[in-house]
């Protein structure tokens, strides 16, 4: 009996110590984590396919978590990269000057509406009255009579604060549905009525409709020529210069392989394309 | 001189090593839990007491004001985390849907236990059990494509709201709420059951006035059990209660709970700043609710002990 008890031990014991084996065994290779947020996350997890692929015994985590997850983590030092849509001195409580910024792509961000809606054109004044809740019916803007629904992204959300920024000119949106992913955002928008809503380009799908501004259809090259002003980088913020894995992956991120055939098919803005550059000030220059 | 006897009877035996050793392992066990429970408890507290004394928010107002905009400050220069909205509409759900679950739980359990103890029992135990093991995100995935469209085109709004929550905590505590219930029937002793019917009481007299009264510490042990699991439920309530941080004015339309805007913030807020020790401590309210249904079972269980 005390036999067979001690046996069962040491085979719990071997069976701890043949998986952390394992995952030691990886460390012989590189590996890099790289977290935050959610709308650069299927960008970084394509390249990082190619990249461990392409350079067997290299390892990228790519983790989401949120924008001010990726930015408080890269400042803490316990990830390798943190993935944010705002620039880091944009957030409140990080301390920008330890982190060094390197944006490897741009997201344009749109209004999206309820496919049943026949509207096709919001003026910005228009579409600043509906998320600040001064118009509160689609009759008041042309369209059916139905409520309109705003739903929006969670608090602090890197897509909502670039859409109050640019498309609200800095106004807050009204207290309002929020939900913390793009996908719920857009299968709501699908199934409710009336429902209004923004979402970067790459997440657009047919179950829901785009809207221009101003008579500006959201599209790759009215950003690049900065026409349709919401837009965002999206960075990839390090602790100091980056080095080893750190360094080579970013590299392989900006190479123009990857800028120009990978970033491009999934739905973001390679930098090389950028007519125009915009500093953390919103200055805006024209570099094309 | 070598005396076996005296060995024997001086030295520990196997038997007590066996024992001792037992009582450390068990003890060390017990310890670690302890420790972990303590420490959560001490996380929680001292992250989520920050707000109010590194933010300077007052604890009246967190608890009565309903402004939930944490990352931005008022005219007195503390965060604006006004936490009633939520407050609101978790007790909402967690009471709706417990006086909507109770019913139908004893009803089952009365079928299960008094009526039809044989077949019933055999058909319903599986399926109480089976959705008991439903994981949450499944039941918030059926509540968004099932329940939100239901709601909206038989009581109008947008669909998404208390009632949508209530609706799919309803479904979620019934199996926790019926089971819990079942074994406070069976505790129930035969010989009552028998004395009443020997009186000539029929079997719904029986139920009513012997078999449910006797059971009513068990079973009100069995709804706050649901309570707190509504209470704490976070997935699926946020996939369709609309999370907007507002007070509700009618039942559909869109609200919040603790658990939804505490999973909504946390990846978007920065450790330690303002914002996120507002969510700390609505986590640490979440906590203490779970202690107080602890408490109240644990007072029931006594009160009905006696």
């Amino acid at each position: 009996m005390l036999k067979k008890r001690i046996l069962m031990l040491l085979g719990l014991f071997i069976l701890v110590g043949t998986l952390t084996a394992c995952q030691s065994g990886s460390n012989n290779g590189r590996s890099i984590t790289a977290v935050g947020s959610s709308a650069l996350q299927p960008l970084v997890e394509a390249v990082g396919e190619n990249y461990t692929s392409a350079h067997s015994g290299n390892f990228i985590n790519v983790q989401g978590g949120g924008t001010g997850t990726g930015l408080s983590q890269i400042q803490e030092g316990a990830v390798d990269i943190g993935n944010s849509d705002l620039y880091a001195e944009q957030k409140k409580g990080i301390n920008a000057k330890k982190l060094v910024d390197h944006k490897v792509a741009v997201v344009g961000i749109t209004p999206v509406i309820n496919k049943q809606l026949a509207i096709k054109n919001l003026t910005k004044k228009q579409l600043i009255g509906i998320f600040t809740g001064d118009i509160t019916n689609w009759q008041q803007v042309g369209g059916p009579d139905r409520t309109i629904v705003v739903i929006n992204r969670a608090q602090g959300s890197g897509t909502r604060s670039t859409f109050e920024r640019w498309a609200l000119n800095g106004q807050s949106s009204l207290q309002a549905q929020e939900q913390d992913s793009t996908g719920m955002v857009r299968q709501i928008v699908s199934s409710t009525p009336g429902a209004i809503s923004y979402m970067a380009f790459a997440y657009v799908d047919k179950t829901i409709k785009t809207v221009s501004v101003d008579n500006i259809q959201p599209t790759n090259k009215n950003v690049e020529t900065n026409r349709w002003p919401i837009w965002s980088y999206e960075h990839m913020y390090t602790r100091g210069q980056p080095k080893g894995l750190t360094k080579d992956f970013i590299d392989y991120m900006m190479s123009d392989s990857v800028q120009e055939k990978v970033v491009g098919k999934l739905g973001y803005i390679p930098m090389s394309q950028m007519k125009t550059t915009r500093t953390l000030n919103d200055e805006l220059h024209i570099t094309k | 001189m070598h005396d076996d006897i005296k060995d024997s009877l001086l030295k520990k035996s196997r038997a007590t090593r066996s024992e001792q050793r037992g009582r450390i392992i068990s003890l060390t066990c017990t310890a670690i839990i302890v420790l972990i429970v303590v420490s959560i408890f001490y996380f929680v507290a001292s992250k989520g007491l920050a707000t109010f004394f590194s933010n300077k928010v007052n604890v009246w107002d967190f608890l009565s004001k309903s402004i939930w905009n944490p990352g931005s400050t008022d005219s007195h220069g503390s965060p604006q985390a006004g936490a009633l909205p939520m407050i609101i509409g978790s007790f909402g759900v967690t009471l709706l849907s417990a006086i909507i679950a109770t019913p139908f739980a004893i009803a089952t359990a009365i079928f299960m236990t008094e009526i039809s103890p044989n077949k019933g029992y055999k058909i319903l135990q599986p399926v109480t059990e089976l959705l008991v093991g439903i994981p949450s995100v499944v039941y918030g995935f059926i509540g968004l494509s099932v329940v939100v469209p239901f709601v909206r085109h038989t009581f109008g709004g947008t669909g998404f709201g208390i009632l949508a929550g209530t609706f799919v905590l309803f479904v979620m505590i019934l199996p926790t709420v019926t089971s819990m219930s079942v074994d406070a029937l069976r505790a129930v002793p035969r010989y009552y059951r028998e004395a009443s019917l020997a009186l000539g009481a029929t079997r719904w007299q029986t139920i009513y006035k012997v078999v449910l009264r006797s059971a009513t510490p068990g079973l009100a042990t069995a709804v706050i059990f649901g309570m707190s699991r509504a209470f704490g439920e976070a997935l699926a309530v946020q996939m369709v209660i609309g999370n907007a941080v507002l007070l509700p004015h009618n039942l559909i339309s869109p609200a919040s709970t603790l658990t939804s805007v505490l999973t909504m913030g946390m990846g978007n807020t920065v450790m330690g700043s303002a914002a996120n020790n507002a969510l700390w401590s609505l986590a640490l309210l979440l906590l203490l609710m779970s202690l107080v249904f602890n408490l109240l079972i644990n007072k029931i269980a006594k009160r009905g002990r006696i």
